[in-house]
């Protein structure tokens, strides 16, 4: 190659990657980083999307939101939904990933087992909910088994006192979401070295102290990371709420998304809609920098 | 090293085989439960006690569903949706990803945080300005619509996939085709494209997976009936007909089809997808 022919050739290794990235920056910046933006300016205008030229509003908005009784209430049920949904994730993945580790049950059952114990993830969030409204009706089956065993006496409508909704919309998010923990706690067992468990037994170590000193030191990693995303997603949890409560009965269901969408769509607020949605952004974005801290230190 | 045969190491075995047991009732009953009410008259849904086997078989709710030409527009439409996403997402991911893991350039490390950042980011926050842009744009109930909101979601997902792919895969293959004098394009076309299929089979899933099941877009990006996908469709069924519960679980049935389809036949690219964001 010639000198000239070389240098041409280093500037086209050196353009290339840009090429190759160009749509995808594209499409991010256009439909996500300017849309982040708009949100923030519409969050300090009057009347934002619905007039042509609105006028500046300053902190009016965010003031509304924070004087707002249900705003507060909102964000207190999606704390609630959030840390139960992934104690219980993380819980009960970790516990079915153990048994399903456990060397004391058959490979095949083994193998039929972990499949159907991933069958909650394999549904979308509207179908989720349509089938606990079914589970959970008033003379649904829940309730039948429930009064047949003795553990209620009278029928509970899970989903529309305000008493049983929060716990009941919780509970079908655990069922919904507990696989992701117990997939990836699964392939993190299985990447233990079996030889720290030989020296564990040449020891004499209990299965507890082996759980408690080798399995969960080793799968800490996956589990904090896992639990940082899944609280991330947890938080912006939105069909499942809107289908079987709407937020209701009173309000004791409404979380954050739901909240921000009713002020949005139903009462066409969508400059005080703006101001909740870049609150739910500024609390995403604090758990995102640390999980990418936390990625990075690893 | 399992020891002796203890009552002791018995019971354990049992206890552990019990646990087993509640795990799969806990896991699977629901499902079964819409499995089998699908089969049932809306009557027999609620007959007391409950009958765990449908006691008269019936296909009409499945009839009824297949033959409504409202509701085949709506499984048409999430199809055709999500189809043509992830045609596009796998095409422009492709290129970006062969762009992170071939090359070194300024911005690399940023623009790899700022990828993996945008997973997080609530999709509710980008709903307010996209109906606002949406609506100025005169793209409002259109599928145009919806593939571009879509594709803003599928995307990072589907390039963090790829590059990790793409990793994987030797660099001396594309070299020899450097040496030979050929273009950094062409050996993407002809040398990694051909061997990235098990890569690309995984991004495909989870990117259809994604767009399958999106809702809250659907819901607020689209308002006439003809223009609504399937989640959406099970939404309506509800507001319409509140008692014909036979109906909503064999549309659920049905809308479940594709997920439970390639979770079977490709269980590890699925698995590979589902897990993606989260294992690195």
């Amino acid at each position: 190659m010639t000198r000239q022919k070389r240098s041409h050739h280093k500037l086209k290794r050196a353009v290339a990657p840009y090429l190759y990235l160009s749509p995808s920056l594209l499409i991010i910046g256009l439909l996500m980083l300017l849309p982040m933006v708009t949100v923030i300016a519409y969050s300090f205008q009057n009347s934002a999307v619905l007039r042509r030229d609105p006028t500046f509003a300053g902190l009016k908005h965010y003031q509304a939101i924070f004087d707002d009784p249900v705003f507060w209430a909102s964000l207190w049920h999606t704390l609630y939904f959030t840390c139960m949904s992934v104690i219980f994730h993380m819980t009960i993945g970790m516990v079915f990933a153990l048994m399903l580790n456990s060397d004391r049950i058959n490979p095949t059952l083994r193998n039929i087992l972990r499949v159907l114990y991933i069958l909650p993830w394999l549904f979308t969030a509207v179908i989720i909910a349509v089938i606990w409204r079914l589970l959970l009706e008033p003379n649904g089956v829940v309730n039948s088994i429930l009064m047949q065993i003795g553990i209620i006496g009278s029928k509970v409508e899970w989903f529309s006192s305000p008493e049983t909704a929060l716990h009941a919309v919780t509970f079908a998010n655990i069922w919904a979401g507990y696989p992701l923990f117990m997939v990836s706690l699964l392939a993190g067992l299985q990447g233990i070295p079996k030889d720290f468990y030989e020296a564990a037994d040449i020891d004499g170590a209990k299965a507890y102290q082996k759980l408690i000193f080798i399995t969960i030191p080793q799968l800490m990693p996956i589990i904090i990371s896992i639990s940082l995303l899944d609280f991330i997603w947890t938080m912006q949890v939105f069909p499942l709420i809107w289908i079987t409560t709407g937020g209701g009965p009173i309000y004791s269901t409404e979380v954050l998304s739901t909240y921000t969408y009713k002020l949005a769509f139903s009462s066409y607020n969508l400059s005080q809609a703006s101001a909740s949605a870049v609150v739910i952004l500024l609390i995403s974005l604090g758990l995102t920098l640390f999980y990418i801290r936390y990625q990075k230190a690893r | 090293m399992r020891k002796r045969h203890t009552p002791k190491d018995r019971l354990i075995t049992v206890a552990l085989h019990v646990a087993l047991a509640v795990g799969l009732f806990f896991a699977a009953f629901p499902i079964y439960w819409m499995l089998s009410s699908s089969f049932k008259s809306n009557t027999e849904i609620f007959a007391l006690p409950p009958t765990i086997l449908p006691k008269a078989f019936t296909l009409e709710a499945y009839a009824a569903i297949l033959g409504d030409p409202v509701k085949l527009r709506f499984f048409f439409n999430s199809y055709f949706v999500a189809g043509t996403v992830t045609v596009l997402t796998v095409l422009i991911a492709l290129l970006a990803a062969y762009g992170f893991s071939r090359f070194n350039f300024r911005g690399k490390g940023s623009l790899n945080t700022l990828i993996i950042s945008t997973q997080t980011i609530p999709p509710i926050t980008l709903l307010i300005p996209f109906f606002g842009l949406v609506v100025s744009y005169g793209i409002f109930d259109t599928y145009v619509a919806l593939i571009l909101t879509y594709l803003v979601f599928t995307l990072p997902y589907a390039i963090l996939l790829m590059t990790g792919y793409l990793n994987t895969l030797p660099r001396d293959l594309d070299e020899a085709v450097a040496v030979d004098g050929g273009t950094s394009w062409t050996a993407l076309w002809r040398v990694i494209v051909p061997i990235s299929l098990p890569g690309i089979v995984a991004t495909s899933v989870y990117t259809f997976l994604l767009c399958w099941n999106e809702f809250l877009f659907a819901l607020t990006l689209t308002k006439s009936t003809s223009m609504r996908t399937v989640p959406i469709g099970i939404q309506l069924l509800m507001g319409q007909h509140a008692f014909e519960w036979n109906q909503m679980m064999a549309m659920s049935v049905l809308g479940s089809l594709p997920l439970l389809l390639i979770y079977l036949v490709a269980q590890r690219y699925f698995l590979a997808g589902m897990t993606a964001g989260s294992v690195k």
